[in-house]
């Protein structure tokens, strides 16, 4: 098995590259001006977190790799992102349900992260945590104002919140890689984040007149690199795109 | 819904660019202090659907590089704003009173600059 902390940081870079990379994608043709600067300024906050924790990972790893070769040289198959960060944007609606299914999740594991044993990883996590505070105030804000919107916002937050829950259930699945981790004091177990994460959904869901779907069945495979779905493999054709043409290319 | 139209100010005119959206949200003036200590400085304006989100619409728009302390957001319905044609009457009359600026002092030169 790879080194558990070297995969743990790459779980965690991933997670923000790929959601960063998808938010960016509503760049220019957002449905209003201020929600378009607000998507990019969220996207530029989880690239600058990615460039710390996939930077640390090339660090741990010790072959020379650093957060842009990890970023760009890989293929589908070594990304160990959560399948809900890839999932496509669809529309608004769908893209804030599944920014606000992943901030409320993010806010609670950095909050963790941030009394995590390792040095680097709790400073990491000390500055990431205000930004996703502001992440999930901003999400949740918008969940709650489409969902308890108009018939239409209505109708199309539940449908997105049925599309996207099947992908919450990974966040919070332990591995042997998360029991390593956690045995040592440096990343918290992931179930234990669970229940304070149900209760917060829970009531911002509450407020958008929203029905969170009985079902806990769980889509998994991300964060273990085994089964991606589709999309992070035609979203790397682009992120990548330049740096497959043309490597080591530099302007 | 955010459009280039300007909501006219009570009492006067928007530029003419044609009619507002339909179901636009509402235009909100933005202020934002720079430091503590200096005063609310007004920076544009932006829409939002209530005075929570043009707060954090604001922080998105005007303060990405690091330019506030604090924000305050005013729908600008409530602004109320002298006429352009009251001018005359306004701000004329003050032309010609060079004695209310303290120019007519003589001052020691061991105060150095003012």
């Amino acid at each position: 098995m790879t080194d558990p902390l070297f995969e743990y940081l790459c779980r965690m870079g991933d997670n923000t590259l790929v959601l960063s990379h998808r938010v960016s994608e509503w760049c220019g043709v957002a449905p209003v001006l201020e929600e378009d600067i607000a998507l990019a300024n969220t996207a530029l906050d989880l690239i600058g977190q990615t460039q710390l924790w996939l930077g640390l990972a090339g660090e741990i790893e010790g072959k020379g790799r650093d957060a842009d070769t990890l970023a760009f040289r890989r293929d589908v198959w070594d990304f160990r992102n959560v399948l809900l960060a890839e999932q496509p944007n669809g529309d608004f609606g769908q893209t804030m349900m599944r920014q606000y299914l992943f901030d409320a999740w993010h806010l609670l594991q950095l909050k963790a992260l941030k009394g995590s044993s390792n040095a680097q990883i709790s400073a990491i996590a000390e500055k990431a945590v205000k930004e996703v505070t502001y992440h999930v105030e901003r999400s949740g804000d918008t969940v709650i104002g489409l969902g308890d919107g108009t018939e239409e916002s209505h109708q199309r937050m539940q449908k997105a919140l049925d599309r996207l829950w099947p992908y919450v259930g990974e966040l919070f699945v332990s591995d042997a890689v998360d029991q390593a981790l956690s045995a040592k004091g440096i990343a918290p177990e992931p179930t234990s984040l669970r229940e304070e994460y149900d209760t917060a959904v829970d009531a911002v869901l509450a407020e958008a007149t929203l029905t969170r779907p009985d079902s806990d069945f769980a889509h998994q495979g991300g964060k273990t690199g085994v089964r991606h779905t589709e999309h992070l493999g035609h979203m790397l054709t682009e992120m990548q795109w330049l740096q497959r043409a043309y490597p080591d290319a530099t302007w | 819904m955010s459009s280039p139209e300007t909501s006219p100010y009570k009492g006067t005119e928007a530029a003419d660019h044609g009619p507002a959206r339909h179901n636009e949200w509402p235009l909100w003036e933005i202020f934002i202090r720079g430091q503590h200590g200096l005063s609310h400085r007004h920076v544009g304006s932006l829409h939002a659907p209530d005075a929570e989100m043009a707060i954090k619409n604001a922080r998105d728009v005007y303060t990405r590089r690091n330019e506030g302390v604090s924000i305050w957001a005013v729908e600008a319905d409530n602004i109320a704003a002298s006429s352009p044609e009251e001018k005359g009457s306004l701000y004329e009359p003050s032309n010609a009173k060079v004695y209310r600026h303290p120019t007519f002092f003589d001052i020691p030169d061991e105060v150095g600059a003012m």
